[in-house]
């Protein structure tokens, strides 16, 4: 009994298999139920349809890591589709540049909201939460219609398609956001400041008194944050060509379910992206079910996704105290 | 210039300040903003409407405060509204002719009953599992509108039972609306509560510190149940008000960012976020501070959905002025003029 608690309990990888787990599973009964499960496309749509959330995922991680939290998340990503739209409908900048004016200003976001997190020392939820207000008034500022996205270089990218396998495309949004994933874990395991942000959200205490740059480890991570904000929302103009104020309502906590349901601990500390991947894909998963079942409502999605975040909420709590009663014994 | 420096301090200066504010700005630019109206036995008027929907939001705050002097946060708030606004309408139900299927007083009951589960719920997350409030209360948040779908089949529900509008609009005969009596008795009930028991003590005590508060040999377990609880019954009531205001129970909007306001309502009111001491009379000039810029903000022609950006502002203002570090900045730029004068 020892034993188990001590090797897979105590493993880092527990509630990373428990995740994987999980989304086999409810692949394999969708398998059993559904023929359409069994065509390669279905896997990949998981990918084209939940590109933005994977995205805005990454950013919350980042900032879950450090005991923080992000609540805008999906204002902002309204705020880029719209800005986008906007530009690129009433000046004659090119695409290009204006997705790039469209980042800068998500890390510009994140920087201000960092900023007055660190400097004065305020809740993240207080202010992630104005910043949310902000972000959703000024996209009704901005326009309260729905702006449409004729510009044909964007829509060419939107409507490219990459096969994988013959009859298995994904799109450009499922490949960038795949790339980020990829990018964001490297930076996590390798370099200081995937380290800065682990030893911060351990304890920050302990962290400033190793010498660590706290303040700045904070301010670049809320940027971080900001940036995914700003790619999930390119990503989201991609799928919806237009831009619109209740564009992804809701999407932080769709995020935060995630990136919970991959593993990561809401009070900081750890994270495991590749985990937080498999949290989107189960959601898709859900969605996925319900779409295919036909007569259940998408409410029911929500009320899935509350009972699983509550189902690994508290698994990580029984985690975490058997994890102590490891330590103790020891 | 000792007396300045107390009234600037006092937790009530800044709602005050910010209040009196609004009320001159609106003197001025909005015509006809004082005038009240006697008609049929009723008052109309600009100030009667803002107090009228003031009502739901200091009912909800009240709950929030005390969430919140533990050092804790529900922002399950918004999604209980509609599940006690859904359970209600559907328990009355939507019958053309105006007969209702159950009693009003039963159905209301029933309602709070299940808001109060919810809080329930929240409290065992919180202090039974030690969850963090904030995510313990997300859990709700994201599954408390599907569950008000699911109550009504994801339909709003209409009421024509004319009784029911009378929680949130007006008893034919009364002066006033039924709302500013309930958020009068409610507060007077938490008031008794405070001045008979130590409960509100106990919940300061647990905000300041509560691994002392535990050695000191409070239950802090039950304590903060009991707070999320009252939040649950808050809600609960707020959400009776708002159906009843449109006579309809609309799972997808009803309370929407209600708790937002709530917590701003809090904050604004001199109770700091941390928790700790709290103060009763803050939070509810703050709700009714709160409900007059929301309404001056829509007399200026701001639409509902380009609002956030003043609120925004107005939150980040608060808590700077609650920082520590401005703070520390004001103060030291008073004791250095203080210094220059001597």
């Amino acid at each position: 009994m020892s034993w188990i608690r001590k090797n897979i309990l105590g493993s880092r990888y527990f509630s990373f298999g428990i995740t994987v787990t999980l989304f086999l599973l409810l692949y394999a009964v969708g398998m059993a139920n559904y023929r359409g499960f069994l065509k390669p496309q279905v896997f990949c749509n998981l990918f084209i349809d939940n590109a933005a959330l994977i995205v805005a995922t990454i950013g919350i991680t980042f900032v879950l890591l450090i005991g923080g939290i992000d609540i805008s998340i999906g204002s902002v990503v309204a705020l880029t589709c719209m800005t986008i739209a906007q530009l690129l409908d009433k000046t004659n900048l090119s695409a290009v540049t204006v997705t790039v004016l469209a980042l800068a200003m998500g890390v510009l976001f994140g920087l201000l909201q960092g900023w007055l997190i660190a400097e004065f020392n305020m809740q993240p939820f207080i202010v992630t939460l104005a910043g949310q207000f902000f972000a959703r008034g000024l996209t009704a500022i901005i326009s309260r219609d729905t702006i449409d996205i004729v510009n044909p270089a964007y829509t060419a990218v939107a409507s490219a398609r990459i096969y994988l396998a013959p009859k298995a495309f994904v799109s450009v949004g499922a490949v960038i956001a795949l790339i980020a994933l990829v990018i964001a874990a490297l930076v996590l395991k390798y370099t200081r400041f995937g380290r800065n942000i682990y030893a911060l959200g351990g304890s920050e205490g302990s962290a400033a008194l190793m010498g660590l740059p706290t303040r700045r480890t904070k301010i670049l991570t809320y940027m971080v944050s900001g940036f995914c904000s700003a790619l999930a929302g390119v990503i989201y103009s991609l799928i919806m060509l237009s831009g619109y104020p209740l564009h992804a309502v809701g999407m932080e906590m769709d995020a935060i379910a995630s990136s919970v349901i991959g593993g990561t601990l809401m009070s900081g500390g750890v994270a495991f992206l590749p985990g937080t991947l498999f949290g989107v894909l189960i959601q898709g998963i859900i969605q996925t079910f319900i779409t295919f079942q036909g007569t259940l409502s998408a409410w029911w999605t929500r009320i899935i996704i509350a009972l699983l975040l509550c189902l690994f909420i508290v698994m990580q709590t029984l985690i975490v105290r058997s994890r102590r009663r490891i330590h103790a014994e020891n | 210039m000792n007396k300045f420096r107390k009234l600037i301090s006092s937790h009530l200066f800044l709602p005050l300040f910010a209040l009196g504010l609004l009320l001159i700005f609106n003197a001025f630019a909005t015509p006809g903003f004082f005038h009240i109206q006697f008609q049929n036995g009723q008052l109309f008027g600009r100030i009667i409407d803002i107090l009228n929907r003031a009502s739901v939001l200091v009912i909800l705050s009240l709950g929030m405060t005390f969430v919140i002097a533990t050092g804790g946060i529900d922002i399950s708030q918004g999604s209980v509204i509609a599940i006690s606004g859904a359970v209600c309408c559907s328990l009355i139900g939507g019958a053309g002719d105006g007969t209702a299927r159950m009693p009003l007083v039963l159905a209301c009951l029933i309602a709070v009953t299940v808001c109060m589960l919810c809080g329930v719920w929240n409290g065992f997350l919180v202090s039974t599992l030690k969850i963090q409030p904030m995510v313990a209360t997300l859990i709700l948040m994201t599954a408390g509108r599907g569950i008000a779908m699911l109550i009504t089949a994801g339909q709003n529900v209409p009421v024509y039972y004319t009784p029911f509008t009378y929680i949130g609009n007006t008893i034919p005969g009364s002066p006033l609306p039924t709302t500013i009596y309930l958020a009068i008795g409610m507060v007077l009930l938490v008031v008794l509560v405070q001045k008979k028991t130590s409960v509100g003590l106990f919940i300061q005590t647990v905000g300041i510190n509560s691994k002392a508060a535990h050695g000191s040999g409070l239950n802090v377990n039950s304590i903060v149940f009991l707070v999320y609880i009252f939040s649950g019954i808050c809600a609960g009531i707020a959400g009776l008000m708002d159906a009843s205001m449109i006579a309809a129970a609309d799972p997808n909007n009803a309370g929407l960012n209600m708790e937002l306001d709530a917590i701003l309502a809090v904050a604004l009111g001199g109770t700091l976020l941390s928790g700790g001491k709290y103060y009763i009379s803050g939070s509810i000039i703050g709700a009714i501070t709160i409900q007059t810029l929301t309404t001056t903000l829509y007399a200026l022609g701001v639409s509902s959905e380009q609002l956030p950006v003043c609120k925004a502002l107005v939150v980040i203002l608060i808590c700077l002025l609650q920082s520590d570090k401005v703070k520390r900045l004001l103060e030291q730029r008073s004791y250095r003029k203080a210094v220059d004068q001597a």
